[in-house]
């Protein structure tokens, strides 16, 4: 397998496309052979950090690039940036609005979630200008 | 298990889904996605009152067996063609999710 690059945009606040981006590469993933273990690692870190350009910044975009021995996936937005990272890596540290709580979002675990489902995770943010967060899979 | 004697024993309604021969090796309770997402277990019967478009992209990332809606909660309407468009099994029920866990337990 040679190496595959992946585009995908992610519009604002549009909780009907959320999730879209991470499905399509989670099949990608899927016809490219890789183990479903890995295959859902890997969807539920992006989905999560899909979620959070939704809620938090405007939109965004993600890319991937797949080589047998990893997968790596560069989610970069235009937000107003995470003003405290430590903070917002606690599990159960929310600052997403009531009406996104009520769809079932905001229960402070997309950080920790993607941490734990990637071997590297990490965040280059800053404040008025955007976040970049970088994700490696092994293919262990 | 099958999803399809899950629907015949404990009286189920189906919301959504064809092939009913998935097999369910184990269930989960909850509401909130990212819990569910990080915990629920591949072929997991998934029982919450969450019947929007993003329960069900959960479902998919997270390979559950179907989502059971308890207490009758609402499927809405993109969810329902979300759900159509990546085969993924919506059932439904009066019954409260404690109610529904307990009998499965029974089940599985």
């Amino acid at each position: 397998m040679e190496e595959v690059k992946l585009h995908y945009d992610v519009n604002a606040y549009d909780f009907t496309c959320a999730g879209e981006a991470s499905g399509k590469l989670k099949r990608s993933l899927k016809d490219l052979g890789f183990d479903a273990s890995l295959v859902r690692n890997v969807a539920i870190a992006v989905y999560e950090a899909e979620i959070n350009m939704v809620i938090h910044a405007e939109g965004g975009v993600i890319d991937a690039t797949i080589t047998p021995e990893c997968i790596t996936v560069v989610l970069d937005d235009k937000g107003p940036g995470i003003p405290d990272v430590e903070l917002a890596m606690q599990e159960g540290y929310s600052t997403a609005p009531e009406n996104v709580r009520s769809l079932g979002f905001g229960a402070g675990m997309g950080l920790p979630n993607i941490k734990k489902y990637t071997d590297e995770m990490s965040i280059d943010t800053e404040i008025g200008v955007g976040t970049t967060i970088t994700l490696k899979i092994y293919n262990k | 298990m099958d999803v399809k004697e899950l629907v015949e024993k404990l009286d189920l309604r189906v919301l959504c889904g064809e092939d009913l021969g998935r097999k369910v090796s184990g269930c989960y309770c909850g509401d909130l996605l990212s819990w569910v997402m990080s915990r629920a277990n591949e072929g997991d019967i998934w029982l919450t009152v969450m019947g929007n478009i993003n329960s069900v992209g959960v479902a998919v990332l997270a390979d559950v067996a179907c989502i059971v809606l308890t207490e009758n909660a609402a499927l809405d309407s993109d969810a329902l063609s979300r759900a159509k468009q990546n085969d993924v099994i919506i059932l439904q029920t009066d019954k409260n999710s404690y109610q529904m866990a307990a009998a499965i337990s029974k089940l599985i």
